[in-house]
C-alpha cells in the first residue's frame, strides 16, 4: 500500500519544482490541497468540449453540461453516503455553506433567548455566522470547553447543550489541534434536546471516510479545494425535510418555479438553493477529485496519514524547544500538527522553513478565540496529505533544526 | 540545504534589536496612543508618543510580533526620537517606499539610521507588512489619516 502512496507525488505537477533551490515539501494541506493532473485535465476537457449553461439550454452542449453537473452531485452523494442526491447543494465552499445554514435555517428558527452552542476550536467560518446571528436575534452563544490536551470536553457539552439550544455547530476535525471530534455522540446529545447538528467537515472529508447518515448530521459542510478539487466549489449536505422547509438563500435565476409580477414560487431542492449560473466546471472537477480519492480508498488514506503522524509526532516532540498543541499521542492526533519553536515567532520560523523548501502555515489559522484559549499569539502548522512521505517529514525536521541553529534558539 | 539566504533579512543588527528592543515601554505621559493590528498574522503594536512643541519628546511601544516587526519598531523609535512631526512623516514615507522596492537617494536612506537595513525585506514580500506596521502606527500618531 505504502509503495502506491510513494508514487502519488508524480500525479501532481506543481510538486515537481524546486523552491529556493530545495525540493518542495508542501505541508500546508489544511489550507488547500494541490491538484492532480487528472483534475486539471477534467476542467480543461469540460471547457474545451461541453461548456454551456445548465438546466436551461435545449441544445446538445446544454444537455451535456447539465448531465455532468448532476452526475457530480451524485458522486458527492455517494461519497458522503447521503440518502438522496437532492440533499447535496453546491456552494462556493465551507464558509458559503455555513453562512447558508445560518442565514436560512438559523434566521427562521432562532429567537431571543435561544441558545447556539459552538466550541473553542471552531474556525471563524463556523463561528462568526453564529456569533452574528446570535447578536441579531438576541440569542445566547455558548462555547464548549476543551480538555487539557485539546479535545472537546464531552462532559461540558452535556452541560452546555440544553432544551433552549436550537443549533449545535461543531468542527468534525480541528484545523489547529489535529483532533477528530466525536460528532456522532455530539449529534445524539443535540437531538435529545431537539437541536439541529451542524458540522464543519472541511478538515474531515479530505482525509477520512465520512457517512452523514451514520453521524446523523442535520447539516454537513465542506470544500472541494482541500480534497484535490478546484477552489470556489463546496458542498452543503442537509436532511431533505429540513431543506424543504427552509427559505431560499439567494434569489434570481434558476432557483424559481414560477415568477409573477408580485410573487414567486421556488424550485425544488437542491436547485432552490442554487441561484444564478453555478460553478459547473468546479463541480465537475470536484467529481473527478472524488473519483481519484475513491480509487485510493478513504480508509487507506486515513491509515496512511496516521502512519505519517506516528512517524512525525515523536520526532517533533523529541526537539526540546518544540511545543505541540493538541494531543501528544499519535493515536489521538491526525495529520494537522500545530507547534511553536521556543524563542522564535512562527512567522520567522515559516520564512526559515521556506528557505529549505518546506511550506507550512504560520498565524492564527482563522481561529482567534482558540489562540486566546491556548494563550498563544500564533502557531506554525504542518498538515499532511496523500502525496506527503516520510522523506517530507525528515526534511521538515531538518529544516527546523536548521532554523534553530540560525536563530540560536 | 542552507539558510544562507536568510542572512540578508536576519542581519545581526536586526536580531539584536529584536532580542533587546529599544523603547519597549509605556510612557508616563503621552499625547497619543495608537494600536494597530495585522489581522493576517495577529501582530499587534501599541505606540505611544509624547509630542512637545511639535517634536517627538518621548516614544515607547509594546505589543507582540515576529523578529522583523519587533526590530523594526525598535529601530524606528531610535531614529524618530527628537524629530519633528514633519520629519517623522517624511521618514515613514521613505521607509514605506524603500521596502516596496522603490529607489530612494542614499541621503534619504541615511535619514532612517539602522532602519534602512530593512530594505532587504523587499526580497520577502510576505514579510513587508511585518516591517511597516510600526511605521503606519507612527503615521497615525502624527495625525495622518490611516486606515487600520
Amino acid at each position: 500500500m505504502d509503495s502506491k502512496f510513494l508514487k502519488i507525488r508524480n500525479d501532481f505537477p506543481i510538486l515537481n519544482q524546486k523552491i529556493n533551490n530545495e525540493r518542495l515539501v508542501y505541508l500546508d494541506n489544511a489550507a488547500t490541497s494541490q491538484k492532480p493532473q487528472a483534475v486539471i485535465d477534467e476542467i480543461v476537457r469540460y471547457y474545451q468540449n461541453d461548456n454551456a449553461n445548465t438546466h436551461r439550454s435545449v441544445h446538445t452542449l446544454g444537455e451535456r453540461a447539465t448531465e455532468e453537473y448532476e452526475a457530480a452531485r451524485g458522486k458527492v452523494q455517494r461519497f458522503i453516503n447521503a440518502k438522496e442526491s437532492r440533499e447535496i447543494i453546491f456552494t462556493q465552499g465551507t464558509t458559503d455553506s455555513l453562512n447558508l445554514v445560518a442565514s436560512t435555517y438559523g434566521e427562521e428558527n432562532i429567537s431571543a433567548g435561544d441558545e447556539i452552542v459552538v466550541s473553542y476550536m471552531e474556525h471563524h467560518s463556523n463561528l462568526i455566522p453564529w456569533q452574528q446571528l446570535a447578536l441579531r436575534k438576541h440569542a445566547i452563544l455558548k462555547y464548549i470547553e476543551l480538555t487539557n490536551d485539546g479535545r472537546l470536553d464531552m462532559d461540558d457539552a452535556q452541560k452546555k447543550i440544553t432544551d433552549k439550544t436550537k443549533v449545535v455547530a461543531i468542527a468534525h476535525v480541528s484545523n489547529v489541534l489535529g483532533v477528530t471530534n466525536d460528532i456522532k455522540k455530539m449529534a445524539q446529545i443535540a437531538h435529545i434536546h431537539n437541536a439541529v447538528m451542524v458540522i464543519d467537515g472541511a478538515q474531515a472529508v479530505p482525509n477520512q471516510p465520512v457517512d452523514v447518515q451514520a453521524l446523523d448530521a442535520d447539516f454537513y459542510a465542506f470544500s472541494g479545494h482541500k480534497m484535490l478539487g478546484p477552489m470556489g466549489i463546496g458542498v452543503l449536505y442537509g436532511k431533505n425535510n429540513l431543506l424543504n422547509k427552509m427559505s431560499p438563500y439567494q434569489y434570481g435565476g434558476e432557483m424559481i418555479n414560477f415568477v409573477e409580477k408580485y410573487q414567486s414560487t421556488w424550485a425544488d431542492i437542491p436547485w432552490k438553493f442554487e441561484a444564478g449560473t453555478q460553478n459547473v466546471a468546479g463541480a465537475i472537477g470536484l467529481g473527478k477529485a472524488i473519483d481519484y480519492l475513491t480509487e485510493i480508498g478513504m480508509q487507506n488514506i486515513a491509515n496512511y496519514e496516521q502512519k505519517l503522524v506516528e512517524y512525525a509526532l515523536p520526532k517533533l516532540l523529541n526537539i526540546p524547544e518544540i511545543t505541540v498543541y493538541g494531543p501528544h499521542s499519535p493515536k489521538l492526533h491526525n495529520g494537522v500538527i500545530s507547534f511553536n519553536l521556543k524563542g522564535l515567532h512562527p512567522h520567522d520560523l515559516a520564512t526559515a522553513l521556506d528557505m529549505d523548501g518546506v511550506a507550512v502555515r504560520a498565524g492564527h489559522h482563522c481561529a482567534q478565540p482558540l489562540m486566546k484559549y491556548l494563550n498563544v499569539v500564533a502557531t506554525a502548522r504542518a498538515s499532511f496529505y496523500i502525496y506527503n512521505t516520510v522523506d517530507d517529514v525528515d526534511q521538515l525536521i531538518y529544516a527546523i533544526q536548521d532554523a534553530k541553529e540560525f536563530f540560536k534558539v | 540545504m542552507s539558510l544562507s539566504g536568510l542572512n540578508s533579512l536576519y542581519r545581526e543588527v536586526i536580531l539584536d534589536h529584536s532580542e533587546h528592543p529599544h523603547h519597549k515601554k509605556n510612557l508616563k505621559q503621552a499625547t497619543s496612543k495608537v494600536t494597530l493590528k495585522n489581522p493576517t498574522c495577529g501582530d499587534v503594536i501599541n505606540l505611544e508618543l509624547n509630542l512637545v512643541d511639535g517634536k517627538i519628546a518621548d516614544i515607547g511601544f509594546t505589543g507582540e510580533g515576529c523578529t522583523i516587526s519587533q526590530s523594526s519598531a525598535s529601530m524606528m523609535t531610535d531614529v524618530v526620537l527628537g524629530k519633528t512631526t514633519e520629519d517623522g512623516l517624511e521618514m515613514a514615507q521613505i521607509f514605506s517606499e524603500m521596502v516596496m522596492g522603490q529607489k530612494r537617494s542614499a541621503a534619504d536612506l541615511k535619514k532612517l539610521g539602522d532602519a534602512a537595513i530593512l530594505s532587504s525585506v523587499m526580497q520577502f514580500p510576505a514579510r513587508i507588512k511585518c516591517a511597516t506596521l510600526c511605521w503606519w502606527a507612527l503615521r497615525k500618531s502624527l495625525g495622518e489619516n490611516v486606515d487600520d
